[in-house]
């Protein structure tokens, strides 16, 4: 099994998400995030899929989408022609014995103090996906609150886009 | 020109030159109905007995036209009511058009009365569907429905349309006939690697499907047998696209196909895969299936390929284009030791034929061969009779065989068969059960206020055959719920719909009765009466392989 990740142009019309999801859901693909998200053109919406399968997958996947006519463009995001990150919020419980190697391990990470509070601190944290899970690990030691993140966003590098100019 | 939503959805079906709906008025529909009647000189409508009688006879009419079959229906249960049909023509890649009424917009999400988000509903089971919200949408939303209905792989759509904008005013530009989106062949360089591929096989075998019917590719698919030396052989869904009689044609192989299709298949070294999607009835074991052979799998929807089974060569395009593109490119091939081998299978097959005398089912669809024009259409329904039909039937034209395949939906023969007779306007017939025909017989009714020229055969045998087919065979004949015990008088229950009805029992009855069918200007059902223990054969297991396949009925 490999990961691969997505990005979707589709027509930005109501009920565009649900059509995509039905798709993934009846197809049963092994869908591990997907963001939805406004784009440079008002007619357009972005939506990224992360997934897991193989290439026979992928191919069946992409195949898949194509065939909804909301579905405009499709492009993959290989991890060292792009660019992908991702927020996370995590709610840590605030202990006096623990409070330390937290912070300590958050400010390792780049990780933001965006709230503390008495029983409990919270930190923001972007960047590729496996960053935020090795955070996310070394936090298991300790009490998890709350874990709440995005979904994984993709731009190829340089001046591509997935958008074909043809489609205008 | 400023015209009410409902003008423009009639205008606009006119514009798309259709010729005739199919649907049942109600309350979120009453608009366009009252279009209908505006329109009525312009645009004929048949009303049925339930909807869904209306979706199986616009889906039979498109099977038999190749042109969108058009349905309306109103909120809630009409829009529900479809669902099967839809379902049935999504399944076998049928051009559909379904326009359905719904509450007003203000109202929509409050679970008003007869509202029902028939959008959510038939998401999965349409190619795609629209919610229009305002008038001046609905043109164009028809339009492009129409258009994505018949572009690529064909399939339903449907258009749910609001109350109030069925009554609001816009202006209304009159268009054009929306016509396919533009064909493609397959990439040269993936038809050279094929014809690569070809040119080595020995034992060439042709699997087509409705694709080929669905692109025109019959003088093509022929050309490539020629050229070739192969074989061919179909899916349930090709049947009918060439003459059943061609010298190289096999018949339709799968689980209850001919004998020396499925074993010409199983011993190809090439299977030339054509407008199909090697559904599990045809593949059986789908690894036993494909195993020391080389695929080369065309089709327009590029996720059929590899979707069931691993291809040597997977080629996204149009059929008839790219068999264009691939038949000058290919070397003409002559393999008489294949050819020396399909005649000794064509033998065997031949003595495994059912010869007995009397009304066995084959005798039956024997004798309506006799009567069969070209041109007319033959629907069936789902069960041992619609295998027995794909077996015994003689086409000699195409989109003559009406048959729900992929959905397997029994009911679906009575709507299918009078859309298919709108469309060519000759006799058609349906071959039934009594078990199927029970499910939508009300569309006698139908036929009937029509005047349909319809012949149905009823394969009565007061058992669910195919279920006790499969409950005799593997589950030790425990006939749970398949013996109908019903006391259901087929030929009285003709007559009170106000159609001619006779039972045969034997087979100069039939031929009798079949005579006086064939003269008569409506629908004429004749119940024939069959054992309940008549199989089909042969039956290859479920998941099985052709080598497992008992070819002739055992001794009972």
């Amino acid at each position: 099994m490999k990961r691969y990740t997505v990005a979707v142009l589709v027509r930005n019309q109501y009920g565009v998400l649900n059509r995509v999801t039905s798709m993934f859901r009846r197809r049963r693909f092994n869908i591990s995030a997907l963001t939805v998200s406004e784009t440079e053109s008002a007619e357009f919406s972005r939506i990224t899929v992360i997934f897991d399968g193989d290439d026979d997958n992928k191919e069946q996947l992409i195949n898949q989408l194509y065939k909804l006519p909301d579905v405009c463009s499709i492009g993959e995001m290989h991890r060292d022609e792009s660019v992908s990150c991702e927020l996370m919020l995590i709610k840590m419980a605030n202990e006096p014995a623990t409070r330390k190697d937290i912070l300590t391990a958050a400010e390792a990470f780049d990780a933001k103090t965006v709230d503390y509070a008495k029983e409990s601190i919270m930190f923001q944290l972007t960047g590729d996906s496996r960053h935020i899970d090795d955070f996310v690990n070394l936090m298991r030691d300790y009490t998890i609150l709350e874990i709440c993140r995005t979904g994984s966003i993709s731009l190829e590098k340089g001046s591509s886009t997935i958008r074909k100019v043809t489609n205008f | 020109m400023e015209l009410t939503g409902a003008d423009i959805v009639v205008k606009t079906l006119i514009e798309q030159e259709c010729e005739v709906v199919f649907g049942y008025p109600g309350g979120q529909i009453i608009d366009v109905y009252d279009s209908l009647y505006k329109y009525r000189k312009e645009l004929k409508h048949i009303l049925t007995a339930h909807e869904q009688g209306a979706a199986h006879a616009a889906d039979g009419y498109a099977r038999a036209t190749g042109k969108p079959g058009v349905v309306i229906a109103t909120s809630g249960p009409g829009a529900t009511n479809l669902v099967t049909g839809i379902a049935t023509a999504h399944l076998d890649s049928v051009p559909l058009v379904a326009i359905t009424g719904n509450v007003m917009t203000s109202q929509i999400s409050t679970d008003s009365f007869q509202e029902v988000d028939i959008t959510g509903v038939t998401l999965p089971i349409t190619k795609h569907n629209y919610f229009v919200e305002r008038v001046e949408d609905l043109a164009e939303t028809i339009r492009e429905a129409f258009r994505l209905a018949v572009s690529g792989r064909p399939g339903p759509v449907l258009v749910d349309i609001p109350k109030d904008v069925q009554t609001a005013v816009c202006e209304f530009v009159p268009g054009q006939k929306e016509e396919a989106e533009e064909k493609f062949p397959a990439k040269d360089i993936r038809i050279e690697q094929a014809v690569r591929t070809i040119e080595k096989s020995v034992r060439p075998y042709i699997y087509f499907g409705g694709g080929v019917l669905a692109a025109e590719a019959q003088e093509e698919l022929l050309a490539l047998a020629e050229k070739t030396d192969g074989v061919l052989g179909c899916s349930l869904m090709g049947l009918s696209a060439i003459p059943t009689g061609h010298p190289r044609f096999l018949g339709m192989q799968g689980m209850h196909g001919h004998y020396a299709a499925g074993k010409a298949l199983s011993e190809a070294d090439c299977i030339i895969a054509l407008g199909v999607r090697f559904n599990d009835r045809v593949t059986g074991d789908r690894e036993k299936f494909v195993e020391n052979k080389k695929v080369v799998h065309i089709d327009i929807d590029g996720s059929e390929l590899a979707k069931n089974i691993e291809t040597t060569h997977g080629l996204r395009g149009d059929i008839k284009l790219t068999l264009q593109k691939l038949l000058p490119l290919l070397k003409e091939k002559k393999h008489p030791k294949w050819q020396q081998r399909i005649r000794v299978l064509r033998q065997e097959e031949e003595g495994y034929t059912d010869k007995r005398k009397g009304m066995t089912p084959r005798n039956i669809i024997c004798k309506l061969n006799d009567f069969l024009e070209p041109d007319m259409p033959v629907a069936t329904d789902v069960g041992q009779h619609q295998m027995w039909a794909a077996q015994n039937l003689v086409f000699t034209k195409s989109r003559k065989f009406i048959s729900s395949g992929g959905l397997g939906t029994m009911g679906f023969g009575m709507g299918a068969a009078i859309g298919s007779q709108l469309a060519v306007k000759e006799h058609a017939v349906l071959l039934t059960g009594d078990g199927s025909f029970g499910m939508n017989l009300n569309e006698l009714a139908t036929a009937v206020s029509n005047k349909i020229p319809l012949v149905i055969l009823i394969f009565d045998n007061g058992v669910l055959g195919m279920v006790r087919q499969m409950q005799t065979l593997f589950y030790e004949k425990h006939y749970s719920e398949t013996v109908l015990a019903r006391q259901t008088d087929f030929v009285r229950v003709a007559q009170a719909f106000g159609a001619e009805g006779v039972r045969a029992e034997t087979v100069e009855e039939l031929e009798k009765a079949l005579q006086l069918a064939f003269d008569c200007k409506g629908p004429f059902v004749i119940d024939c009466i069959i054992d309940k223990d008549e199989f089909v054969f042969p039956m290859m297991p479920q998941y099985g392989t052709v080598d497992e396949v008992p070819a002739a009925p055992e001794k009972k």
